[in-house]
């Protein structure tokens, strides 16, 4: 039997969290963590919440502290994670609970707004779309791939002191996104945007984020390309 | 964007890159004075040393360095642990009075350092 403990907080009837524990029988398969909390969901509480959609790791929505490391629990198997038969789940840190797993990702998406994730083209549009060379199109590889998971903002002590200031990983991945893409032509104003001392440079190269992304992305990586851009458009 | 008076140049890129650079100066200066160090000094020999001009100067950039470091890293440490955030509304008090606290002690560590090598 897995020893499972998840995280429980209701606020309309508990006046603090706590931690829940049950016992899932696995018939000793090797399954994903979603699986054993939908088994528990369907068999022993269905009190339990949680957010899921896809269940294959496509959708973000089920980014969870998983035995302490953040990731997504439709893919994260028992094999990768279980020491010692004992799984603890909680919710992503540093974001208000609503409920058990569920988090309060305004603060999140708020930084990803700001970033403002769309092409900005001020040439006039040609008759069918706006061609890119191959090698231009490689650029947004390990970019573009980004599923909003939170996994990695959510691991950075740098977003959890300043979640309102710091863009965080996933949003500078996705703002370098756009200074990569050749058919944006708002380079400058994006760069002006974000030379303050938080939005990006709060980031001190932990890498927290690059050690959970389950998608395998480097948000690191692209700070320090953002990092390169400022300079030269500076000096 | 996110204005800041209390940083050292309120820009977070020319914070970032004084900061390496001084970084890169304090390095080279105390490896300098290490080695002078590890082959002997007298006091003579150490004062001839900083009767030099070169050394005089050498002297004043890391401590100018040592100076814009310390700002710019205490000041991150501030704005990330005493905040409103934190430690509720008192969090803003207490970040004021230790960024203004420690701003005066790094000047008057210049200053002092200014006078112990041209007094
Ligand atoms: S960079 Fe990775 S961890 Fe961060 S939000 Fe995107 S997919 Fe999730
Ligand atoms: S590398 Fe930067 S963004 Fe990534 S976890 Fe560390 S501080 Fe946060
Ligand atoms: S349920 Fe969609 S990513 Fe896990």
């Amino acid at each position: 039997m897995l020893q499972v403990s998840i995280y429980r907080y209701n606020p309309e009837v508990d006046s603090a969290p706590y931690m829940q524990d049950f016992s899932v029988d696995t018939e000793g398969k090797d399954l994903m963590v979603l699986d054993v909390l939908e088994m528990i969901k369907d068999g022993q509480d269905a009190s339990v919440t949680y957010r899921r959609s896809c269940r294959e790791g496509v959708c973000g929505s089920d980014g969870l502290s998983i035995n302490g490391k953040n990731g997504l629990a439709c893919i994260t198997a028992l094999s990768d994670t279980v020491k010692g038969n004992k799984l603890v789940v909680r919710p992503l840190p540093g974001l208000p609970v609503i409920r058990d797993l569920v988090v309060d990702m305004s603060l999140f998406y708020a930084q990803y707004e700001k970033i403002q994730p769309y092409l900005q083209n001020n040439t006039p549009a040609p008759a069918i779309e706006r061609l890119q060379t191959p090698e231009d199109r490689e650029k947004l590889d390990g970019l573009y791939e980004c599923i909003l998971c939170a996994c990695c903002s959510t691991s950075c002590p740098s977003f959890w002191w300043n979640p309102d200031r710091f863009i965080g990983p996933a949003g500078l991945l996705q703002a370098y996104r756009f200074l990569a893409d050749s058919r944006d032509t708002a380079t400058d104003e994006r760069l002006a945007g974000l030379d303050d001392p938080f939005s990006v440079f709060r980031c001190h190269g932990i890498q927290n984020c690059v050690n959970v992304c389950p998608k395998g992305l480097n948000p690191t990586k692209a700070i320090g390309h953002i990092r390169t851009m400022l300079l030269n458009r500076a000096t | 964007m996110v204005v800041q008076v209390t940083s050292f140049s309120r820009s977070g890129l020319s914070d970032w890159l004084i900061q390496r650079v001084a970084g890169v100066i304090l390095l080279a200066y105390f490896a300098l004075i290490g080695y002078v160090m590890i082959n002997g000094v007298s006091y003579a020999s150490w004062q001839a040393l900083h009767a030099h001009s070169a050394m005089r100067i050498f002297t004043l950039l890391a401590a100018l360095s040592f100076a814009a470091h310390a700002w710019i890293g205490l000041w991150a440490v501030f704005t990330d642990y005493l905040t409103e955030r934190m430690l509720g509304p008192r969090g803003n008090r207490l970040r004021r009075f230790c960024q203004i606290a420690s701003v005066l002690t790094l000047l008057s560590y210049l200053l002092w350092v200014v006078q112990i090598i041209w007094g």
